[in-house]
């Protein structure tokens, strides 16, 4: 104010406003304008939200059965798509002819650049369920009476004659939803017990914190894949996903407890604690009316610094093949495909699935820092 | 300083008994046993074991026993340092083991060295040269080292390096070393082979650590003590590297506790991709040939070694942090 007094009087009314705009803010508010300064997690929150679109989305994103196998269509490079044919937007592809392999008499596609297949948008392809809900056969691209031969590949076929992009979108559902389920049991349980610890302090507190030292002084990947490996075979992909989301929250959950312990223990000294107290406010209440809205938001930080080590675990996992096992599809199971030398050599376009684990990877990472910043808007 | 060790050294005791009681579980977890496993295997070639066999191999394996008994008698023979027999190689699993535990010992600990040397004076120079070229080039690997998974990261090299160089760059022998006995040209192959290994298995957590150190000397090089030590005309290096550096590197050291688990976890999974002689890809095979002896030793041991690293890092800490010597007398 004084400032606004010294550069003349024109601007007083408007700072003014200003402070009494920041005074007046919900904590909420403050927390969204300090989010909001950082651009790299505004960005990473839109990446990340853009992900998760494609996880509810997958099924109309993709275009032909992720399953649906072919051995002639063994690893076809991917197509490119040309969009402008004539001099007006009409998107194609080529289509594919048969060859013999004179050696093996074995049938193989290959382009066939002489013969042009056209796309069109809102294609009818396989059935499938919108939003788990509506029955449909509608997907984004499609081609227009392609021979039976034709196939769409944007990011080329695997060993199995499957097209990689349907795979990647169904893949990047299956792992973002086992990071955020795995999050949630780790979130749960690292509240409670994070929060038993500080309220109840001395031996249940001792105990905890010896088991999340216990806990993090093991090296997880051994344990994990010895859990893993114990999972009965005949189970079916359902329960090997939730068994597999358990076993990656049952090691995930100290870091959370850290931090609520932390955050409740600091709070516990705080003026309005003791002054809800003194009103004679009871303990729930104290915890969830005065000491909850203060340590929600660190808590959502650190949740989505969990978030990205939840999605490399399952995929590692996966990706031995201790974890999801086929027919379910992850990022984890489309890069065991990549995992040697030889078909590396032979099909390049397999290491493609690990481009969207780096991004998102990266988007939570930068996302967490953003909210860690913006969670105490008052610092 | 004497109640700090002891309290550190029962933890860690009780670390190890969690381990060893964890992996015997894990082991007993998978329905059916090494028996059933044995049978299936026979049938599949061709020969029928009756009842009566089966029933004879689990009495020779003490399969018959209840669980609680089974862990007592493994631990005493463990204690004992009889590791068993593999049930798969039919050898013992110490010989089955071999070298390989101590091959992921070295690489875990260079990966460790490695860490160490290069975060420290990368973190040290992106703080003080901050938003400087070189800083925003260290930031930006320290992001990708933070976002690849390590054995993406080794399935990438080892493509580019075949298709840019023919060369394949897996193991962590030359042909001519693999099989032969230790000697001085061995030791001296193995640390040729190393530095590529140890160097994707050290990068996140280089770049966690730089990130750490980074911010921390940030917070101190603001500090008012820093402006007068340079008021009063104290060379830059000095002053940077007699408090500043010293006070950041607190929380520096202690999170090198959790960095060791954490390599030993990341050399297991890269073993595989690189095809390395370490105790990875063993431990791989025997988990799926439900090997109960030679998983549950593996699993034990590399617990056990685990946590002795980190009992030694504990130390280092308290050697060079006076405070917690202080704080716990």
């Amino acid at each position: 104010m004084k400032l606004a007094h010294f550069f003349g009087f024109g601007r007083t009314a408007e700072i003014g406003s200003a402070e009494d705009r920041l005074a007046q803010a919900s904590q909420l508010k403050l927390t969204w304008w300090r989010f909001r300064r950082h651009k790299l997690a505004v960005a990473s929150a839109v990446i990340v939200i853009l992900f998760y679109l494609v996880a509810v989305f997958a099924d109309f994103l993709a275009y032909s059965d992720p399953h649906d196998t072919d051995s002639r269509r063994s690893y076809i490079p991917p197509q490119a798509i040309n969009f402008i044919d004539d001099g007006a937007f009409r998107p194609y592809i080529y289509g594919l002819k048969g060859t013999r392999d004179m050696r093996t008499f074995r049938i193989s596609y290959q382009p066939d650049l002489s013969r042009k297949v056209y796309l069109t948008f809102f294609a009818e392809g396989y059935s499938y369920r919108l939003l788990g809900l509506i029955p449909t056969n509608r997907h984004l691209i499609g081609l227009v009476d392609p021979r039976p031969e034709d196939n769409l590949f944007i990011l080329g076929s695997d060993l199995l004659g499957r097209d990689l992009w349907s795979r990647l979108m169904v893949a990047t559902r299956v792992s973002l939803t086992i990071g955020l389920a795995g999050v949630t049991v780790s979130l749960f349980l690292g509240v409670l017990l994070g929060g038993v610890s500080a309220i109840y302090g001395g031996a249940v507190d001792m105990a905890v914190q010896r088991l999340i030292e216990i806990i993090r002084s093991m090296p997880t990947i051994p344990l994990w894949m010895g859990l893993a490996a114990a999972l009965p075979q005949s189970w079916s992909v359902l329960q090997v996903y939730f068994a597999i989301t358990v076993l990656i929250s049952l090691l995930g959950w100290t870091d959370l407890a850290r931090v609520v312990r932390g955050k409740f223990l600091a709070l516990r000294e705080e003026d309005f604690v003791t002054a809800a107290e003194l009103a004679g406010a009871g303990q729930m209440r104290i915890v969830f009316r005065h000491m909850l809205p203060s340590f929600l938001s660190h808590v959502i930080a650190a949740t989505s610094l969990v978030l990205p080590a939840m999605i490399i675990s399952e995929t590692s996992l996966s990706f031995l093949g201790l974890g999801l096992r086929p027919p379910a599809i992850s990022w984890g199971i489309l890069l065991q495909d990549a995992q040697n030398i030889e078909t590396l050599a032979l099909a390049p376009w397999l290491l493609m699935a690990a481009i969207p684990v780096i991004v998102v990877i990266l988007a939570f990472n930068f996302l967490g820092d953003g909210l860690r910043d913006a969670a105490d808007p008052y610092g | 300083m004497l109640a700090y060790m002891t309290k550190r050294l029962l933890l860690a005791l009780l670390t190890v008994w969690a381990i060893s009681v964890l992996s015997f579980i894990i082991i007993q977890l998978p329905p059916g046993d090494f028996v059933d496993a044995y049978i299936a295997n026979l049938s599949a070639s061709g020969s029928v074991v009756s009842m009566a066999e089966a029933e004879s191999l689990r009495i020779l394996y003490g399969l018959d026993q209840p669980i609680y008994v089974q862990y007592g008698k493994w631990m005493l023979r463990v204690l004992a340092g009889d590791f068993g027999e593999s049930m798969e190689w039919k050898r013992p699993v110490i010989v089955v083991i071999g070298d390989r535990l101590w091959l992921t010992v070295v690489l875990s600990f260079a990966a460790l060295i490695l860490t160490w040397g290069l975060a420290l004076p990368i973190g040290i120079y992106s703080a003080v040269r901050q938003y400087s070229f070189g800083d925003y080039v260290f930031t930006f690997i320290g992001f990708i080292g933070l976002a690849v998974p390590n054995f993406l990261l080794a399935l990438v090299i080892m493509y580019f390096s075949f298709t840019l160089f023919g060369a394949n760059v897996g193991g962590l022998f030359s042909p001519e070393y693999d099989l032969a006995p230790w000697g001085w040209g061995k030791v001296w192959d193995l640390i040729k082979h190393l530095p590529l290994p140890a160097a994707i298995l050290a990068l996140a957590g280089t770049a966690q650590l730089i990130r750490i150190m980074r911010a921390n000397l940030l917070d101190e090089l603001r500090r008012p003590y820093v402006v007068t030590a340079r008021a009063k005309g104290l060379p830059d290096t000095r002053v940077i590297l007699k408090y500043p550096v010293r006070a950041a590197l607190n929380p520096f050291a202690s999170t090198i506790a959790y960095l060791f688990p954490y390599l030993v976890s990341g050399s297991i999974i890269i073993s595989l991709v690189l095809s390395l002689p370490t105790v990875g890809p063993l431990l791989l095979k025997s988990l799926i040939a439900q090997d109960m002896f030679l998983a549950g030793t593996i699993i034990l041991l590399l617990g056990v070694l685990t946590v002795i690293g980190t009992f030694i890092s504990d130390l280092i800490l308290m050697w060079v942090d006076p405070r917690i010597r202080y704080q716990m007398d």
